[in-house]
């Protein structure tokens, strides 16, 4: 599975919903199509992308079909964001620091407006 | 103080939001000259940056070079820049040539002040979306690896 189709899969505001509630636990396409006021064919459609993202599995039993949250994908997606994110947070708290220094320079250089005398 | 945002955005591209508290030309010239790139554009774990030469002006070219803190393994970027508008724009192009294939990107930075602050947005835009798709998971075992090593460090 790659991480686009999991992303991709993640960028709707429906199918997000939809993951929000299966986080509750199990639900039927009906279950599911009440409270987004949306038609049957429509929500299925959501859970098609859903399901071929990895994201939900679907139960055997033919009538019902109960949709499953898989957790799997999702916090895989989350850890690689985790690590660029990592990377990028300790470069920007070297940076901070630099930027102090930098600052306190310049004030020394040029005293602020607020320091000078009147 | 720092509340930074990384997002993927559609299928090929990252966007990073990070709030920095100095004026904006300030940050600007972090991030373009290059004593001053070298001390803070490094990784997690000891690398440092020996080789940083910017030639800044639109068409002009960057290479940056970093090294593990025994010498021992090295990662180098090359950088054109395609539009400069100082202090509050940049667009330019990066090849990355750490990997065992080339990783090209293309990246808009762009610097917004308010009330003595800047906020920085890159928009980090990937060939394909296999290549972003590369780079979040190479980014993670380069962590791995970096973490097994302080784990080594630890019980030898």
């Amino acid at each position: 599975m790659t991480l686009d189709t999991t992303f991709a899969a993640l960028s709707d505001p429906t199918r997000r919903a939809i993951l929000a509630r299966l986080a509750l636990g199990e639900a039927t396409v009906n279950e599911l199509a009440k409270p987004f006021d949306m038609s049957q064919p429509a929500i299925s459609k959501h859970l098609k992308v859903l399901e071929q993202a990895g994201l939900i599995s679907r139960g055997r039993d033919a009538q019902r079909r109960p949709c499953r949250l898989e957790t799997r994908p999702l916090a895989d997606a989350n850890v690689w964001l985790e690590r660029y994110r990592a990377l990028f947070e300790a470069r920007f708290q070297k940076l901070d620091s630099l930027l102090e220094e930098m600052k306190a320079e310049r004030a020394k250089r040029k005293p602020s407006p607020r320091g000078a005398r009147k | 103080m720092s509340d930074m945002t990384l997002k993927p955005q559609g299928d090929r591209e990252i966007v990073v939001v990070r709030a920095f508290n100095a004026p904006r030309d300030l940050v600007f010239d972090a991030f373009t000259k290059p004593e001053l790139v070298q001390r803070w554009m490094l990784g997690t774990d000891g690398w440092s940056m020996p080789v940083c030469r910017i030639d800044f002006k639109v068409g002009g070219k960057g290479r940056y070079e970093w090294k593990s803190p025994d010498g021992k393994h090295g990662m180098a970027l090359s950088a054109e820049f395609v539009e400069i508008e100082r202090p509050a724009r940049i667009v330019h192009k990066e090849i990355f040539d750490g990997t065992p294939k080339p990783i090209a990107s293309h990246i808009t930075s762009t610097f917004v002040e308010e009330d003595g602050r800047t906020t920085l947005t890159m928009v980090i835009r990937y060939p394909t979306p296999e290549v972003r798709d590369f780079m979040l998971k190479s980014g993670m075992e380069k962590g791995m690896a970096l973490s097994f090593t302080r784990l080594e460090k630890m019980v030898s």
